[in-house]
C-alpha cells in the first residue's frame, strides 16, 4: 500500500474510533470519509489483494450481506460494512478497520454500484431487487437499472449473481457474461409491469413472467427456494434454520448461499453459519420489557412492507410512520402497500405521520388504535409478543428507546 | 351497468401510477359506499380500450417516457373523450393533469395532450417538491387545499379554463395558481392520493357524477386530523 493510503487508512481507523468514543454513532462513515479526503484513491488500496463481494438492491441488502459474510467465513476472515453504512465512505472504513483479510462482503447503496465496482474490482456482484424507495427523490427504476447495466457492460469478469424474479434486474444483469440466476421471489410487482428493453406489458403467470414485446423473460434459476430450504444448482436440497422470520430471509439466505458459492464455498458447509445471525443492526432484535416480547422490524418502502407483513406473527401489531429526511418527505407510498394482512391483528399506530398512516388504515378497512408514544403502545398491548413495524427514522426512534433500558 | 351504479375508470394504472395513486380510486370507491351507491370499479392496462361509458375517470401521476406514451394511447383511443362529452367527471393528477392539456414536455421534446381543457405546460427551472397548500376557488365551496408536489413542469391556464386554488404554499402551476378546472374536470399537482387529504374534493366529484347536490356527511375525523396537522406544518415558519 502506498504511504499516502497507509497514512489515510491508518487516520480513518483512528477517527472512527474517536467518533464512537463521542458517542457519535459507530464511527463508519466518518472514519471513512476523513480518510478519502487524504487518499481519494484509498478505497481502491484498501480493495487490492482481497477477494471481493458486493450486494446491491432496494431491500435486503443489509440482511444478505450479514448472511453472505457470515458463509464466507467458512473460507477465513471475511471484512464487511455490518452497520449497513453503504456508500463509499463506510466502505473504506469498514475495510481500514478490518485490517488484512482475504474476503470483503459489502452492501452497496444501489445509486453507487457503478463507483464501487470501479474502485472495488470485486470478484461478485449480487443484484437483489430494485423498487420504488425514498419517492421525492429516488432514481426512477429503469434510470437505476440501467446504471447498474452500464456498469456491468463496462466489467466483463464480474461473476454477477442477479435475482431470475425481477424484470429489472434481469435486464440490467442479461448483458453479462459469468450470471447464476437465483429466485428469491418477487412480491411487489408494481415497478415492473413495462419492459425496460422495449416498453411492452410485461406478463406473469406463477412465478413466470415474460415481455409480450420482445425476448426478455424470466431466466431459470440456478438456485431456489423451496419450502424452508434453498435448492443449490445440483439440485440437492439443504434444509435453512434461521432465527431470521418469514420465507424472505430463506430467500436471502439462497442469495448468499449462491454469492459464496462463486468463492468455492460448499452450501453444506455454508448453511450452519447462516443460523448464527440473530439481528442485522436492530432489524429483527427481539427485547422483553414488562412482559412484553418486542420485536422490531424495518419496513422502508412498499416493497419491504408486504416482507414486513410476511415476517410478523399473527400478533398485536405497532406500526409507526415517520417523514424525516432519511424517510423521504412524502407519505403517498402508504396507499401503495395493501394492510389487509393486519386484519383481524390489534394494531396500534403512531409516530411524526400516524395520521396518514390512520386515513390509510381507515380506507383499508384495518381498525387500528391511536397512540402517542412508543411506551404508550406497550402498555396498551396484552403481555406476549408485540411485533414493532416502522420506516426508518421511526425504528431508529423506537432501538434507542430499547436500548436505554438494556 | 345499472342504472344506480358508480362506475370508476382507473386509467392505465401499468403508466400512470408511482406515487401511491390507488389511493383516489379507494377513497372514491369508500365514500360512494358509506352512501349506500353501489360502485363498480374498472382498471384500465394501457393496452385495452378504455369504456366509454362511466361516471368517474381518474388519471394518476408518471415518469416522462409512460406519460407520453400514455398521452399517445388516450389521443388513439378516444375513449375517455366521448364520456366526457356525455358528462363523465375527471380527477387527473400531475402527468396525468399536464396531458388533459393541449401540449406538455416530456424527455426534452414537446408532446400532443389530449386537448381536454385549456392549459399546456413545459419545464420549470427547478422541481416542485414538498408541501403544496392553496385557496380553492371560492365557487366550488371547498375548505382549502393541501398535498404534496412533486414535479418539474409548470402549467399555463388559458381563458377557458379556472385554477383550482390559489397557492398559499408551494409552486402548484406557477406560484400563483394550482391546478386547474373545467366543467367536471379537476387537475392537480397534488400528487398521489391528493384525497386522502381532500376528501371534499372526492365529495365534489361524487355530487357531479351523482348529480345529488347534497350527500350525507361521513365520520372524516381522521383526515380532519391529517389536515390539521399538515395546514399547521405549513404555517409554520421554516
Ligand atoms: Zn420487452
Amino acid at each position: 500500500m502506498p504511504l499516502r493510503a497507509k497514512v489515510a487508512s491508518s487516520v480513518s481507523r483512528t477517527a472512527a474510533a474517536l467518533s464512537r468514543a463521542a458517542g457519535r454513532g459507530d464511527g463508519s462513515v466518518i472514519g471513512g470519509w476523513i480518510g478519502l479526503k487524504i487518499d481519494p484513491d484509498l478505497l481502491a488500496h484498501l480493495s487490492s489483494g482481497r477477494a471481493i463481494a458486493l450486494v446491491s438492491g432496494t431491500n435486503g441488502k443489509t440482511t444478505t450481506t450479514r448472511l453472505t459474510a457470515a458463509a464466507m467465513q467458512v473460507l477465513g476472515p471475511v471484512a464487511t460494512n455490518s452497520f449497513g453504512a453503504n456508500m463509499p465512505t463506510g466502505h473504506t472504513s469498514a475495510l481500514a478497520k478490518a485490517g488484512a483479510t482475504p474476503y470483503a462482503v459489502l452492501e452497496v447503496d444501489e445509486h453507487y454500484l457503478a463507483q464501487v465496482i470501479d474502485a472495488t474490482e470485486p470478484r461478485v456482484v449480487a443484484l437483489l431487487n430494485l423498487s420504488r424507495d425514498q419517492l421525492d427523490r429516488a432514481k426512477e427504476v429503469a434510470m437505476m437499472a440501467q446504471l447498474w447495466r452500464t456498469a456491468l457492460a463496462a466489467h466483463p469478469d464480474v461473476l454477477v449473481v442477479a435475482n431470475a424474479d425481477d424484470p429489472m434486474v434481469v435486464w440490467a444483469a442479461e448483458g453479462s457474461t459469468h450470471i447464476t440466476w437465483f429466485s428469491a421471489g418477487q412480491r411487489w410487482h408494481d415497478d415492473s409491469w413495462v419492459c425496460p428493453e422495449c416498453g411492452s406489458p410485461i406478463e406473469r403467470r406463477d412465478a413466470q413472467w415474460w415481455c409480450t414485446g420482445c425476448p426478455l423473460r424470466r431466466p431459470q434459476p440456478q438456485w431456489t427456494v423451496e419450502d424452508d430450504g434453498v435448492v443449490d444448482p445440483t439440485g440437492a436440497w439443504h434444509l435453512v434454520k434461521l432465527q431470521l422470520p418469514g420465507t424472505v430471509n430463506i430467500g436471502n439466505a439462497a442469495t448468499a448461499l449462491a454469492v459464496a458459492a462463486q468463492f468455492g464455498v460448499r452450501p453444506l458447509e455454508a448453511v450452519p453459519r447462516l443460523a448464527t445471525v440473530s439481528s442485522v443492526a436492530g432489524r429483527y432484535a427481539q427485547v422483553d420489557r414488562d412482559g412484553r416480547n418486542i420485536r422490531l422490524l424495518l419496513a422502508k418502502n412498499p416493497a419491504s412492507w408486504l416482507e414486513a407483513f410476511d415476517m410478523a406473527e399473527e400478533a398485536p401489531t405497532l406500526l409507526s410512520i415517520n417523514a424525516r429526511d432519511p424517510d423521504g418527505l412524502d407519505t403517498s407510498w402508504l396507499f401503495d402497500v395493501d394492510f389487509a394482512p393486519l386484519r383481524g391483528r390489534q394494531v396500534f399506530i403512531t409516530g411524526d405521520r400516524a395520521y396518514d398512516l390512520a386515513v390509510r388504515l381507515e380506507v383499508n378497512d384495518v381498525p387500528f388504535r391511536h397512540v402517542s408514544t412508543f411506551e404508550e403502545a406497550v402498555r396498551a398491548a396484552p403481555p406476549g409478543r408485540l411485533e414493532v413495524i416502522a420506516n426508518y427514522t421511526a425504528f431508529q426512534d423506537i432501538r434507542a428507546e430499547l436500548d436505554r433500558v438494556n | 351497468m345499472s342504472e344506480s351504479t358508480l362506475r370508476l375508470v382507473w386509467v392505465y394504472p401499468d403508466l400512470l401510477s408511482t406515487y401511491g395513486d390507488r389511493g383516489n380510486l379507494l377513497i372514491l370507491a369508500r365514500r360512494a359506499q358509506q352512501r349506500g351507491l353501489p360502485v363498480e370499479i374498472v382498471e384500465v392496462r394501457s393496452d385495452r380500450p378504455l369504456p366509454a361509458t362511466a361516471d368517474i375517470y381518474l388519471i394518476g401521476g408518471g415518469e416522462d417516457g409512460p406519460q407520453a406514451l400514455a398521452a399517445q394511447r388516450l389521443i388513439a383511443d378516444g375513449g375517455m373523450h366521448r364520456a366526457v362529452n356525455q358528462g363523465a367527471a375527471v380527477l387527473a393528477v400531475c402527468a396525468g393533469y399536464q396531458l388533459l392539456g393541449t401540449s406538455f414536455y416530456a424527455k426534452g421534446a414537446r408532446c400532443h395532450g389530449l386537448n381536454m381543457i385549456d392549459i399546456s405546460s413545459d419545464r420549470g427551472p427547478s422541481r416542485a417538491v414538498g408541501e403544496l397548500a392553496g385557496e380553492i376557488d371560492p365557487r366550488l365551496g371547498l375548505p382549502p387545499l393541501s398535498g404534496f408536489e412533486n414535479h418539474g413542469g409548470r402549467t399555463h391556464l388559458g381563458p377557458g379554463v379556472s385554477p383550482l386554488a390559489r397557492v398559499t404554499t408551494g409552486i402548484g402551476n406557477d406560484g400563483q395558481t394550482e391546478g386547474a378546472w373545467h366543467g367536471k374536470i379537476v387537475g392537480t399537482y397534488s400528487h398521489g392520493p391528493a384525497l386522502s387529504r381532500n376528501p371534499a374534493i372526492a365529495d365534489l366529484l361524487l355530487r357531479w357524477a351523482t348529480g345529488h347536490d347534497r350527500l350525507p356527511a361521513l365520520d372524516d375525523t381522521w383526515s380532519d386530523r391529517l389536515r390539521g396537522e399538515r395546514m399547521a406544518a405549513v404555517a409554520r415558519p421554516a
